[in-house]
C-alpha cells in the first residue's frame, strides 16, 4: 500500500503547499523539526515508563502503578515534578558553564536525528557524508559531560566527569570501527544509500540485511556494546554511579536542568538505536517480501522498539563494570575485534562469487564466522587469565 | 556566493595572528599549544578557501591537503600534551619562564 | 546576501572565541572557547561546500583535541588557580607589536591584489566518493604515511605520559590466598 507508506511525505508536501513559495523552505524545515521533536519527545516519555515497568517485572516486582491506569501517567507526574523543583546552583559553581552544560548536551543530539532514514523517502536531511555527521555530532556531547562535572566544583562530580569522558572516548573507537565495514560494503557514507543497499532478498526469502552476514552479526554485537557504553547505560553507567558517587557529574543539577540531562541521555540512546537499525537491521525494509504491504516507517518503529527492549533487558540483567574493566574491554577486546571484523568483511566481499551455490554460501559464511569466533575465543581467554607478575617499565623521561 | 575571496583570507590572517599572539605572550604551556592549533586551523581555512575559489576545484587538492593537515595536527597535539604532562610530573610547573634551565 | 551575513556572523563569533581563548584567566574557559572557535571554523568549512572536511574538523578538533587539552589542564594544574600569577610574559607589549606587524604584512598584499577579490564559481561539490578515490589512488603514499604517523604518535604519547608507578593490580577472585609455609608461620 504505497499511499500509506508515503503518507507522511504527502502530508508534508501538502502542508508546505499552503504557504507562499518564498518561505516554503523555511516552513519545510520547521515542520520537520517540530515532527521529530514531538515524536521523539513522546518516545522519551513512553520509554521512561516502559523501562521502569519492565525493570520492575524483571526484578519480580511491579513498576510504578499508582499514577493512572497501570501507572501509565507516570511520565506526566515526573515531568511536573521536574519542572516545579527549585533550581539550585552551588555558590562556588561556575555559573555560565553550569547553565550551558545541559544545552551543549541536548542540542547536538537533536541534530543527530536529522540524518536517520525513518522510512522510504523520509530522511530529514540527505547528506553525502551522513554517517560522519552523526559521529561528529555525537562527539560534541562529551564536552558537555566535562562542563557539567567541572562547573559544579564538587570532587565527586569531577571524578564522575573524568570517568565519563574517558569512557565515552574509549568506546567511540569501537563504535566507529564497527560501522566501517558497513560503509565499505555499501560504498557510501550516506545513510539512505546504506539502507538501499540492504534491499532485496537472496533465495527469495532471506533479506540482504547486514545482520545476516558474519561480519554484520559480529559488527552488530560490537556496535550494541559500544552504543550502551556511549549512552552511559548500565552496565556501563559508572560515571553516573548511582550507588557510588551519588550521581557523578549530575550531582549538583536539579529541576529542569536535570530533566534536560535525562532527556539528552535517552535521546542519545534513541539516536544510536536508530543508527543500529539503519546500519545493520536493514532500516525500513521488511523482513519478508510478503510483508511489504506494511508501511516502511512502521518497520523502522518495530525494529527500533525491539532494540530499545534489548537495551532495557541488558540493563536489568548485567552488573555494573568497574572502571578498569570497562577500559580494558574497550581497548583490549573491542578494538582488536572490530579490526578483525573489518578484515572478515573484506574477505566476505572478495569471496562473493561463491554465493551462487548453496554449498559455496555455507563455506563462505562458515569460514568468515570461524575467523571471528577464533579471534573472540583467543582474546577472551587471554584477557581473563590471572595476570602474571607485572613487568615494570621505566623509560628515561 | 558573493563574498570575495579576500574576506576569507583576511579572516584567516586575523585568526592566525590571534593564535600567534597567544602562543608568544601567554606563559602557560597548554595555552601555547592552543595558539598553535589555532594557527594550524587558520592555514587549513586558507587551503579550503583557495580550493573553493580557485581554478581547479575538481582536483580536490585543497580538501585532501586539509584532511592530512587535520590528522597531523591531532597527532602533534597528542604528543605535545603528553610532553606537557611529563614535564609537569618532573618540574611541578608548566609556566614557560620557569622551564628555561637550558638557557645559556 | 544570506550567505554574506552568515559568513560575517560566524567569522565574528569565531574571532571572539579565539580572542577569548587566548586572553582569559581561567584555563578551562580558555579551552572551551578554543573548542568554540574550532566549531565556528567547521561551520565556515560547511559554508565553503567542503562538507567532509567540516565534519572531520568537528569530529577531530571539538571531539578529540579539545578534550585532550581539557584533560591536560586538569592533570597539570588546573584545579587550583592562583590569581596572583601574572598572565602574560613581561615583554607583552613587544609581542603585541610584532603580532600587529605580522598581521599588517599578511593583510596588505591580500587587500592590494585585485585577483583576490573574485567571487566563487558556482556549483562546486566535493563528493565523498571522489575524495575516497583520490585518497586511494593519487594520495596513497601520504595516506599510509599519515597512518604510520598516527600510530607512532599514539604509542609515543602513551609512553611519554605513562607514570613511573607500577599499574593498579586488582585482586582477582581466581587467586586463592596462598597458604603460609612453615617458615613464614614461625617468622610471624
Amino acid at each position: 500500500m504505497n499511499a500509506l507508506d508515503q503518507i507522511f511525505v504527502t502530508l508534508h508536501h501538502w502542508l508546505i503547499g499552503l504557504f507562499p513559495a518564498a518561505i516554503q523552505p523555511l516552513v519545510s524545515i520547521v515542520l520537520i523539526i517540530a515532527t521529530i521533536m514531538t515524536v521523539f519527545g513522546t518516545c522519551f516519555a513512553v520509554t521512561t515508563i516502559v523501562e521502569r515497568k519492565t525493570l520492575g517485572r524483571m526484578q519480580n516486582r511491579y513498576g510504578p502503578n499508582r499514577v493512572g491506569p497501570w501507572g501509565l501517567l507516570q511520565p506526566m507526574a515526573d515531568g511536573i515534578k521536574m519542572l516545579i523543583k527549585e533550581d539550585i546552583v552551588p555558590f562556588s559553581a561556575d555559573k555560565i558553564l553550569h547553565f550551558l552544560a545541559p544545552l551543549v548536551l541536548t542540542v547536538p543530539i537533536w541534530l543527530a536525528f536529522s540524518v536517520l532514514p525513518f522510512g522510504r523517502n523520509m530522511t530529514a536531511v540527505e547528506l553525502d557524508a551522513g554517517l560522519l555527521f552523526f559521529f561528529a555530532i555525537g562527539s560534541a556531547s562529551e564536552l558537555a559531560v566535562f562542563m557539567a562535572g567541572w562547573s559544579s566544583q564538587n570532587k565527586y562530580s569531577l571524578v564522575g566527569a573524568m570517568r565519563g569522558i574517558a569512557q565515552m572516548i574509549s568506546y567511540e573507537v569501537p563504535l566507529v570501527l564497527a560501522s566501517v565495514p558497513v560503509v565499505m560494503l555499501a560504498g557510501s557514507l550516506s545513510l539512505t544509500d546504506i539502507v538501499q543497499s540492504q534491499g532485496g532478498y537472496a533465495w527469495g526469502f532471506i533479506p540482504h540485511w547486514n545482520v545476516f552476514t558474519p561480519w554484520g552479526l559480529a559488527g552488530f554485537g560490537l556496535f550494541l556494546i559500544a552504543a550502551t557504553a556511549e549512552s552511559n547505560r548500565s552496565p556501563f553507567d559508572l560515571p553516573e554511579g548511582e550507588s557510588e558517587i551519588i550521581a557523578g557529574y549530575l550531582t549538583e543539577y536539579s529541576g529542569f536542568k536535570y530533566a534536560l540531562f535525562f532527556l539528552g541521555e535517552y535521546l542519545g540512546l534513541f539516536a544510536v538505536t536508530g543508527l543500529a537499525v539503519t546500519l545493520f537491521l536493514g532500516g525500513w525494509h521488511a523482513p519478508m517480501s510478503i510483508m511489504e504491504w506494511v508501511p516502511s516507517w512502521l518497520w523502522f518503529a518495530a525494529k527500533f522498539g525491539v532494540l530499545i527492549f534489548v537495551f532495557i533487558w541488558v540493563r536489568a540483567t548485567l552488573p555494573r563494570l568497574r572502571l578498569d574493566q570497562m577500559l580494558n574491554l574497550a581497548w583490549k577486546f573491542l578494538v582488536p575485534l572490530t579490526l578483525i571484523n573489518l578484515l572478515v568483511a573484506a574477505v566476505w566481499y572478495w569471496s562473493r562469487p561463491l554465493s551462487d551455490s548453496f554449498a559455496g554460501l555455507e563455506l563462505r559464511w562458515l569460514s568468515c564466522a570461524a575467523i571471528i569466533a577464533l579471534s573472540y575465543v583467543c582474546l577472551g581467554r587471554n584477557l581473563n587469565r590471572i595476570p602474571s607478575p607485572q613487568r615494570h617499565y621505566t623509560y628515561g623521561t | 556566493m558573493t563574498t570575495p575571496l579576500s574576506h576569507y583570507l583576511v579572516f584567516s590572517a586575523m585568526l592566525f595572528s590571534i593564535g600567534f599572539a597567544g602562543a608568544v605572550l601567554r606563559r602557560n604551556a597548554v595555552l601555547v599549544l592552543i595558539g598553535l592549533e589555532l594557527m594550524l586551523n587558520a592555514a587549513n581555512l586558507n587551503f579550503i578557501a583557495f580550493w573553493r575559489y580557485g581554478a581547479h576545484p575538481g582536483a580536490l587538492t585543497g580538501v585532501l591537503f586539509t584532511l592530512f593537515s587535520i590528522a597531523i595536527a591531532a597527532a602533534e597535539a597528542a604528543v605535545g600534551l603528553a610532553l606537557i604532562i611529563a614535564i609537569y610530573r618532573h618540574r611541578k610547573t608548566i609556566q614557560m619562564d620557569r622551564l628555561d634551565s637550558l638557557k645559556g | 546576501m544570506a550567505h554574506e551575513i552568515t559568513f560575517y556572523l560566524i567569522a565574528l563569533l569565531t574571532l571572539a572565541a579565539a580572542i577569548a581563548a587566548m586572553s582569559l584567566r581561567n584555563l578551562v574557559h580558555c579551552a572551551l572557547c578554543a573548542a568554540g572557535a574550532f566549531a565556528g571554523l567547521a561551520a565556515i568549512y560547511l559554508l565553503l561546500n567542503a562538507e567532509f572536511v567540516g565534519f572531520a574538523q568537528f569530529l577531530v578538533y571539538v571531539g578529540a583535541v579539545a578534550i585532550l587539552i581539557v584533560f591536560t589542564i586538569l592533570l597539570t594544574q588546573g584545579v587550583e588557580m592562583k590569581s596572583s600569577v601574572a598572565l602574560v610574559s613581561p615583554s607583552w607589549l613587544t609581542g603585541l607589536a610584532i603580532t600587529g606587524l605580522m598581521l599588517a604584512c599578511i593583510v596588505a598584499p591580500i587587500l592590494a591584489s585585485p585577483s583576490l577579490h573574485r567571487s566563487a564559481p558556482p556549483n562546486i561539490a566535493a563528493p565523498v566518493k571522489k575524495i575516497g578515490e583520490e585518497l586511494m589512488t593519487g594520495c596513497i603514499l601520504p595516506l599510509e604515511t599519515v597512518g604510520l604517523l598516527l600510530t607512532a604518535a599514539l604509542l609515543g604519547a602513551v609512553v611519554i605520559a605513562m607514570s613511573d608507578k607500577p599499574p593498579f593490580q586488582p585482586k582477582t577472585a581466581g587467586n586463592p590466598p596462598r597458604r603460609e609455609t612453615q617458615e613464614e608461620v614461625s617468622l610471624r
